[in-house]
């Protein structure tokens, strides 16, 4: 990879997914290799059932913590809708990797919208190169399904040559240790489920 | 040590090398984790003061007292501290006093957007503002120096962007700082007339010599642009909105980079001007470098290119400066809007349901429970500052006394010891029949769960004798008839104590009690379950506004992943179908 150009990663999801997770490790993987990094983060309102967003990016020297309107080389998603809210932000030819659950926003329980259908379909017809992993159906079988998140970060690992310890030893340092089992077990499907999708 | 630290954090670990010993601060994102990992140095007290007046009042005390002392909050909060901010000016310091306080361009969690550099320049304090989060640890540490080498607290200044983004620091050892030993010094600390005159005098002195020093702080600087040749254009900016210049402009401009934004520099700002062809100032809010600038009679950009109003991004700089937008694709249909919602299980659910069910006119305040607005409850007429549900309603009511039997202001457990309190007393004491309802979930929930003092525990994690809400308001002047308290999840007694209450001509107060359900402690119940042979498609349990609760082939369905078993619901179908 051209470390002078700065990388971008979008992770989108809904508040309570665990997004702050996953940015923390993706972080700490690309400093672990040597580069400049620069998270941002969501706090706050945001996080009750809200819509979310944190960037990860990293390169030789990152000057802005935040991805503007296509600039990201990658959109890390939770959710199906919320994939398809941030394609804005996705760089022509960028890569999308979404979870395939969809979580009904209030406007859709509440009656006064529609969850819309197709959305991976409508993603790809919009020439983003998407691939679409049932996430919560691999953390469930890793033993939780709230280490989806984690299942997305086994499937973003495929994407870069880094080696897999180094990924394995960010999310050690980043999960509490009566979760590592699962977590671990969550990212190795992952891995595998990129090796299909791809 | 390299790591990777969000800038809140960063401040934190400021504190720490730095030396400080006493950290006050009230929860306010996005300044809140700097104090919460304050306190996990066992080397610094840290606590959770109950508004952020009683916090700088402290941190004041513990620097008069000779100690590095450290108050944080958000940008309302130093509305609330002004007081003492001001005031902090005329005594100066014993040990370092520094007051963080972060605002929130865009705002991401706040009622407002609010350029707190002005409170710098109307108090005469000096200002630092970073712009990553090594700047953050840095300028702390530096903070303390400045605050003791010119005698007078400093103000920190952080943004959202700041505060919530990690990037790179470098860390080094706590410096040991011993107390500065303590003086009586009535002259410089009792702020009568007779001591406060020649007080204001040292302010205006102590300000010349700080501007003086703004000319050679190392903390503004100017970056030359790459090449030979006067570059055609010169930024003039701080904080995050550097970052965000530096990623589209890189070397080809030249920077002056503002660390310290109170007081400004005059000649450093002169030679940044001559070396370039075109100053442009980049600051999110209000124009104050800039017109600094324009006061210098130097003819720059800034507001007239850039937005007062939200917050700036590379993207922004792009459009603006470079007239360049990134190219970009887009879903053509409309996409279903995703804004926060009440979470499963919540207790404040309930009240919000009773409040629309009975059409009453609602004065809110701030907290998790301001989503009680939101449709589909949309049971609040107004929110405007912390504590104004109470005090608002007082004077709504002497204007409108018709309402009083139709009209509650609503406040949450930590709202109400910040500031309902002294509404109360009003009420009480000026004899309004008006009805307060404290959601009192037992912590401080929309910043993230801080302790308060109803809860019992300290933010070090110690067990206390918890403040009773009950009492407070008896003392207050509430009759104790009139001090109801219910469990939030009892709608049917919350309604029945709400009819009476609004009925009674007494001033009241009905606490709807029940932890918050996110808290450790909170035992999930089990999910509840629709039977679709009973359900009528009727959707009249979607009236709660549920996250969990959603229509399928015309019958409910319930996320047994996500519920926690309220059965708030439950109770609203007249079919018996959810159970
Ligand atoms: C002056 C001021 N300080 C801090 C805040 C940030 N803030 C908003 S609501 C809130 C407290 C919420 O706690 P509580 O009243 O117990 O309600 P809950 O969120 O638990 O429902 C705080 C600290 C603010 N908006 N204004």
């Amino acid at each position: 990879m051209d470390k002078t150009q700065t990388f971008s990663i979008m992770i989108v999801g809904v508040g309570g997914q665990g997004s702050l997770l996953a940015s923390r490790i993706i972080g700490d993987v690309f400093l672990a290799q040597g580069y400049d990094v620069k998270v941002s983060e969501v706090h706050g309102m945001s996080q009750r059932g809200g819509s979310v967003v944190t960037y990860v990016r990293f390169g030789e020297n990152v000057a802005s913590p935040v991805i503007c309107e296509g600039e990201a080389d990658i959109i890390l998603s939770f959710e199906q809708l919320e994939a398809a809210r941030w394609l804005p932000s996705l760089k022509p030819g960028g890569k999308i990797i979404t979870a395939t659950q969809r979580i009904n926003p209030m406007p859709v329980i509440a009656g006064t919208a529609k969850y819309p259908e197709n959305l991976i379909e409508k993603l790809k017809a919009q020439g983003a190169s998407v691939i679409a992993v049932d996430a919560a159906a691999l953390a469930e079988r890793a033993g939780n399904i709230k280490a989806a998140n984690v299942v997305l970060i086994g499937v973003l690992s495929k994407l870069f040559g880094i080696n897999r310890d180094v990924w394995l030893s960010a999310l050690k340092d980043n999960v509490p240790q009566k979760y590592i089992d699962v977590n671990i077990a969550a990212f190795e499907l992952g891995e595998k489920a990129a090796q299909t999708a791809a | 040590m390299r790591k990777l630290m969000l800038g809140n954090e960063a401040v934190a670990r400021g504190l720490y090398e730095g030396g400080c010993g006493f950290v006050s601060s009230y929860p306010g994102t996005p300044s809140t984790e700097i104090t919460e990992y304050a306190a996990k140095y066992p080397e610094i007290y840290a606590e959770w003061a109950p508004n952020e007046k009683v916090a700088l009042e402290a941190a004041i005390g513990a620097s008069t007292a000779g100690m590095r002392a450290f108050c944080g909050m958000k940008h309302v909060g130093l509305n609330v501290a002004a007081d003492p901010l001001f005031i902090g000016a005329y005594i100066g310091v014993g040990g370092g006093l520094v007051i963080g306080v972060a605002d929130d361009p865009g705002m991401h969690s706040s009622q407002n957007e609010q350029d707190s550099r002005h409170y710098a320049i109307a108090a005469k304090l000096p200002m630092l503002e970073p712009s990553n989060s090594d700047e953050c640890l840095r300028f702390t540490k530096a903070a303390f120096e400045l605050s003791e080498r010119f005698d007078t607290p400093v103000i920190l200044r952080l943004s959202t962007r700041i505060s919530h983004s990690q990037s790179i620091v470098e860390l080094s050892e706590r410096e040991n700082v011993p107390l500065v030993p303590y003086e009586k010094l009535p002259a410089k600390r009792v702020m009568m007339p007779a001591y406060a005159r020649p007080r204001h005098t040292v302010v205006e002195e102590r300000l010349s010599e700080l501007r003086e020093y703004a000319e050679s702080c190392p903390f503004n600087r100017i970056i030359p642009a790459e090449g030979t040749g006067k570059p055609k254009l010169g930024i003039v900016t701080s904080g995050p909105s550097y970052n965000y210049a530096r990623e589209v402009l890189g070397d080809s401009a030249a920077y002056l980079v503002i660390g310290m934004p109170n007081p400004l520099p005059e000649r450093l700002i002169r030679k940044f001007a001559e070396m370039v062809e075109r100053v442009v100032v980049i600051e999110e809010l209000d124009p104050i470098i800039e017109t600094h600038i324009k006061s210098l009679g130097i003819p720059c950009d800034g507001k007239n290119i850039f937005p007062l109003t939200g917050e700036y991004s590379q993207g922004l700089v792009a459009e603006k400066l470079l007239v360049k937008k990134n190219e970009y694709a887009k879903l053509t249909e409309e996409l279903p809007g995703r804004p926060p919602v009440l979470c499963p299980g919540c207790p404040h659910r309930g009240v919000f349901y009773t409040f629309k069910k009975m059409k009453l006119t609602v004065f809110g305040d701030i907290g998790c429970y301001t989503l009680g607005a939101a449709q589909p409850l949309s049971a609040m007429d107004t929110t405007f500052c912390m504590g104004a549900s109470i005090s608002a309603l007082h004077g709504f009511l002497k204007a409108m006394p018709d309402y009083a039997s139709r009209t509650v202001a609503v406040i949450g457990d930590s709202t109400f010891l910040h500031s309902g309190v002294t509404g109360l007393m009003n009420i009480t004491y000026n004899r309004t029949p008006a009805t307060v309802v404290i959601v009192d979930n037992n912590i401080t929930g929309m910043t993230g769960h801080q302790d308060n003092p109803a809860t019992g525990k300290t933010l070090k994690g110690e067990d206390v004798t918890p403040v009773s809400l009950e009492k407070i308001c008896e003392g207050a002047g509430v009759s104790p008839s009139h001090i109801r308290v219910v469990p939030a999840s009892d709608t049917a007694a919350f309604e029945a104590a709400l009819r009476e209450e609004l009925a009674s001509p007494e001033p009241s107060v009905i606490i709807a009690r029940q932890p918050c359900a996110l808290l450790k402690t909170v035992k999930r119940g089990d999910p509840v379950t629709v039977d679709t042979g009973k359900c009528k498609g009727c959707r009249a349990c979607m009236a709660v506004a549920c996250p969990c609760i959603s229509m399928t082939d015309g019958k409910a369905q319930i996320d047994a992943a996500l519920c926690t078993g309220c059965g708030l619901c439950a109770g609203l179908c007249r079919f018996g179908a959810i159970d």
